[in-house]
């Protein structure tokens, strides 16, 4: 049998929307698919150096966010925090603060963070292909992105992602 | 039944205890059997369907006291 394929776009920079992307490709991985990720725009956040502590999470304008404590007794966890927007948008940190505590619930549940999937991924070798063109146009540098990725073009991903047998655009 | 390696997946939430199955098995040689015990209610539906499409064999998939144990049988 002919190995599968699956391409995603991954072009969001928070660390919600961190989680689908590289669910999909490390499954996919697991599953005997070959996976390329092609990274653009707010996308290469997830490529960058380190601990990716920079990514966060915003409530902000998010209805569908429920707004939970992962800590306290259960009906103090159960209490979902109606936060009107414009409130959140003056209280300073804000997005730190929603960060940490959803830091917090991921790990009592289970999931695993953000490096350690990314982490999973490449040993799994999914391929990473980082946008050129989105990394000059907010003034990345190389230096500044993981090493064993490469860097391409739109053209780049239509080689590998035109024989995908499932292609996202996440 | 008898197993050849045991993986403990409790606590681990999806795709974790695919991701630590797919690891174990690539460890051990074929016929060889790999008993994963899980408490995430989403991996009974996930690893029928990694046996599925991986062709190793799920022999038993079993639920006691909320802990799922499987039983998969490497290609």
């Amino acid at each position: 049998m002919e190995t599968k394929k699956l391409a995603i776009i991954a072009t969001k920079g928070t660390l919600d929307w961190a989680y689908p992307p590289f669910i999909l490709a490390s499954t996919g991985a697991a599953l005997g698919y070959e996976v390329e990720v092609f990274f653009t725009f707010y996308g290469l956040q997830l490529l960058r150096k380190g601990d990716l502590a920079g990514l966060k999470v915003s409530p902000l304008g998010n209805p569908g966010m429920p707004m939970k404590m992962p800590f306290g007794p259960k009906w103090f966890k159960g209490i979902n925090w109606n936060i009107p927007n414009a409130v959140q948008s003056l209280v300073p940190f804000y997005e730190n603060v929603a960060t940490s505590l959803m830091k917090m619930t991921i790990k009592n549940n289970g999931v695993a963070s953000i490096p350690e999937l990314r982490t999973l991924c490449l040993e799994a070798d999914c391929k990473f292909i980082a946008c050129q063109m989105t990394v000059e146009l907010f003034g990345f540098d190389h230096s500044q992105f993981i090493d064993g990725i490469e860097y391409g073009g739109a053209a780049t991903f239509f080689e590998f992602a035109g024989e995908s047998d499932i292609c996202l655009f996440i | 039944m008898n197993f050849d390696k045991e993986l403990d997946a409790r606590g681990l939430n999806c795709p974790l205890p695919i991701l630590r199955t797919k690891k174990a098995l690539a460890e051990m040689t074929s016929a060889q059997v790999l008993k994963v015990v899980a408490t995430d209610p989403g991996s009974v539906k996930d690893m029928q369907a990694f046996a599925k499409q991986t062709g190793n064999e799920l022999v038993s998939s079993a639920e006691t006291g909320g802990e799922y144990t499987f039983f998969m049988k490497k290609k």
